[in-house]
């Protein structure tokens, strides 16, 4: 064990559990926004007490993507101290626009939302939590410039033992970026309509609170599949742009060894990376790496035994890992699609609302393996092509000291982890408040809402 | 000068995090002594309840701003503090749990968990940020790599350890007053008598830290140098006289405010001591972590000073905002509110 080892080993555990809890906060605050913005628009209470409720599953997920955001932003400069001074001058900075642009206006409006029920006007209630919405993907474009640069590094000059930036243009318009932050968000969407439609799907096999959950399944329906097939196209894009910006790093994700022009597509293989080939490939499509990659046919698709061994990713867990994804990524707009059909009435199917309590976890899987598409099959690089891993991490530090911290990271985690899905399922099973209270009905004349359709 | 410009923006920053952050890290301190029962602790963590997520952004922009305008300096320093920031760290994040969850379950031994965590979690940070400022004024053994020679203990000094009482009497007196701003009652009383005990306790104690900081560092240089300067003492001695003065009339808005001009200029002190130095070294003045050594690009830091100076006003307002439309008084029917904590 060794300190470059080790606090690899952290920040990938670290940024694992801290993504656990993000791509909810980004899709549920749009969902959640969109209920209580029915309610303003037709005072009918139930999408108050909707807002409300999913509110609650998506503060308990908030507060945990707070804080363990904190403990990336402290690794880069505990762990990483010679990737910092390295690139600070630009990693930096995003990471800087990223807090003063999106994280002020995410914690203050989220506040105002909360605690804001009967303090402000309905309509100035619903645009706190639209610039909650808002703030969430503002932050996750920043901080994707920021991994984007890492990916494929634009808009920078080399002076002496740094890199600095040139143009600040460049670095916002990176395409790689702009695909990967597509590809976070709209995964990220997908994730939290299944979120929905999984707990909606437990209330109404058990026929509780039937208008409620079915009101809320009509509204995850749409938004799940519109985005789990933008999610597929715009996947494919991506994967183009890897191939692109990351040759290594595409031949690992499909452990394409040798290079050629009309690249078959095999439908299954097995790695064997210490003989540099596969073990088995089987059900071959013509030309089919080179059209995915490059869009024709005869292109050229450079393997893995193009590039020095030093210089090439991990095989297998970035080929298993992206199998895995695209699989989870095919069955999405499948199980969307029928969900969408159902939308009306998904009572008139108890499969469907048996199976799609279980489905929640697979986007978070599907979330999980992309990263480690990204940031495994980015190896050995820290920042493509411009510093190598283990010329990043602090040359100050002890095995000791990131042992202790590793181990207390695991310990706390886990216990959030633990709490997460707790909480999570405790209140997420007990439903919304059935009761309506009397703040309900002083919020809703204060705006000249209807106060009576609210089902017992 | 734009490297000037940044680094006054740098101190500005964590002065302003100390003094928002400051009071509710203060309350969550004070809890064992000023709560009586379940009433008495809802009012303090509600308290602080609407603002002190928005509180801690200032922490993350100040480390950001720190990692962007001076890299090498947020290297030097992140690494060389490797175990004091990753408790602070863990701290925060038992802190931020017991804020969201205490409330998410009925139960008494699940609240009693949390008010423990949230208990450590506003001690430790204050002590913490202390005890690494004070190292910070002192400057820690940098080699020539920026590389920290010193041991994991060697932060904890006696002018560390002071700088770390230090903050936590300033933190803790803030979070009193910010109480008796938002409570009424037994407790309200309770926060104020409390406040006068750690007033006198603090003035000591910036005393003692000033007359340390005279043999222990070298931040009075610049102080003799441009004497001119030293208004930035007379108003951290204002703030706390007038902190004083507001408390004996329980004006308690008026007594908050001073105690956070007092924190802004404390912190201050010690910044401007520092200049031109972010860290220096105590091996050799040639290893110190300067603005001429560790700041970015004169691009990088135009674009930074671009976003900050359109950006931080507006937080600046819409954070007032927030804390007028919720400075009011806690009363029982707040305390029903579902969401409260």
């Amino acid at each position: 064990m060794d300190v470059l080892l080790l606090s690899r080993l952290q920040f990938a555990f670290t940024t694992f559990v801290h993504f656990i809890f993000v791509p909810l906060t980004l899709g549920l605050s749009i969902l959640v926004a969109y209920m209580e913005f029915k309610w303003v628009r037709t005072g009918e209470l139930v999408y108050k007490r909707m807002a409300k409720f999913w509110g609650k599953l998506f503060l308990i997920n908030f507060a945990l993507g707070v804080v363990t955001g904190i403990a990336l932003e402290f690794q880069f400069g505990t762990n990483w101290s010679r990737y910092s001074a390295y690139v600070g001058d630009i990693f930096g900075s995003l990471l800087a626009i990223e807090a003063t642009l999106a994280f002020f206006l995410e914690s203050t409006f989220l506040a105002v939302w909360v605690f804001g029920w009967d303090r402000i006007s309905p309509k100035l209630h619903n645009a706190s939590i639209w610039l909650v919405a808002l703030a969430a993907s503002v932050s996750a474009f920043w901080i994707l410039m920021a991994n984007g640069w890492m990916q494929n590094p634009s808009g920078y000059i080399i002076n002496g033992n740094r890199a600095e930036l040139e143009s600040f243009a460049a670095l916002v318009t990176n395409p790689f970026a702009w695909q990967q932050f597509l590809h976070v968000i709209f995964s990220a969407y997908v994730l939290s309509g299944f979120f929905v439609l999984g707990i909606s799907a437990w209330h109404l096999a058990r026929k509780s609170n039937v208008d409620f959950f079915q009101r809320s399944f009509r509204i995850a329906a749409p938004f799940t599949l519109v985005f789990a097939l933008a999610l597929v196209v715009q996947g494919h894009h991506h994967g183009s742009t890897v191939a692109k910006y990351q040759p290594a790093k595409l031949a690992a994700m499909e452990s394409h060894w040798d290079t050629m022009t009309r690249a078959p597509q095999y439908l299954f293989a097995i790695p064997d990376p210490a003989n540099e080939r596969n073990l088995v490939e089987l059900l071959p499509v013509p030309g089919g790496l080179s059209m995915l990659a490059y869009h024709s046919f005869d292109s050229e698709v450079r393997g893995l035994k193009d590039f020095p061994k030093e210089d090439r990713p991990p095989v297998m867990m970035t080929f298993i890992s992206f199998r895995t994804m695209v699989g989870l990524g095919f069955l999405f707009p499948a199980l969307a699609a029928w969900v969408w059909i159902r939308r009306k009435d998904p009572q008139s199917s108890p499969l469907l609302l048996r199976i799609l309590p279980w489905i929640i976890p697979l986007p978070y899987i599907a979330i999980q393996l992309g990263w480690i598409v990204a940031e495994m099959g980015r190896q050995p690089w820290i920042v493509n092509g411009l510093m190598r891993t283990e010329d990043a991490f602090s040359a100050g530090i002890s095995v000791g000291q990131v042992a202790f911290s590793l181990t207390l990271f695991v310990m706390i985690y886990a216990l959030l982890v633990a709490l997460n899905v707790f909480l999570l399922s405790y209140h997420g099973r007990k439903g919304p408040k059935s009761q309506k209270d009397k703040s309900d009905d002083i919020q809703a004349e204060a705006v000249g809402l209807r106060t009576d359709a609210i089902p017992a | 000068m734009l490297e000037t410009t940044w680094f006054i923006l740098w101190g500005v920053l964590w002065a302003v995090y100390f003094a928002l952050d400051g009071y509710d890290l203060g309350l969550g301190t004070l809890m064992p002594f000023l709560a009586r029962d379940d009433r008495d602790r809802r009012i303090m963590y509600n308290a602080a309840g609407p603002f002190w997520d928005g509180n801690q952004v200032w922490l993350i922009t100040a480390g950001g701003v720190t990692f962007a305008a001076f890299p090498a300096t947020y290297a030097a320093l992140f690494s060389g503090m490797y175990t004091a920031l990753m408790l602070l760290l863990f701290a925060l994040i038992l802190r931020g749990i017991s804020f969201e969850f205490r409330r998410k379950v009925d139960s008494d031994a699940w609240r009693r968990v949390f008010d423990g965590f949230h208990i450590v979690g506003s001690f430790l940070p204050a002590l913490l940020l202390g005890v690494a400022f004070a190292n910070i004024f002192q400057g820690i053994p940098l080699n020539a790599d920026g590389v920290n020679e010193g041991g994991i203990l060697n932060l904890l000094n006696p002018y560390g350890l002071l700088g770390g009482v230090l903050f936590v009497l300033m933190f803790t007196l803030h979070g009193a007053l910010w109480l008796g701003v938002k409570a009424e009652g037994p407790i309200a009383d309770r926060a104020a008598a409390m406040a006068e005990k750690l007033w006198m306790v603090l003035v000591f104690t910036v005393i003692l830290f000033l007359v340390m900081t005279a043999f222990a560092t070298n931040l009075f240089v610049n102080y003799v140098n441009n004497p001119v300067l030293f208004v930035i003492l007379l108003v951290a001695v204002g703030g706390l006289l007038s902190a004083r003065a507001a408390l004996g009339k329980r004006s308690m808005v008026k007594a908050w405010a001073s105690s956070a001009v007092a924190i802004i200029s404390v912190t201050l002190f010690g910044v401007v001591g520092l200049f031109p130095a972010l860290l220096p070294s105590t091996i050799d003045p040639a290893y110190s972590m300067t603005i001429a050594n560790s700041a970015s690009s004169p691009l990088t830091l135009k674009i930074m000073l671009g976003v900050t100076l359109v950006f931080i006003p507006l937080v600046i307002v819409y954070q007032s905002w927030l804390h007028v439309t919720f400075g009011h008084k806690i009363k029982d029917e707040h305390l029903e509110y579902e969401e409260a904590y």
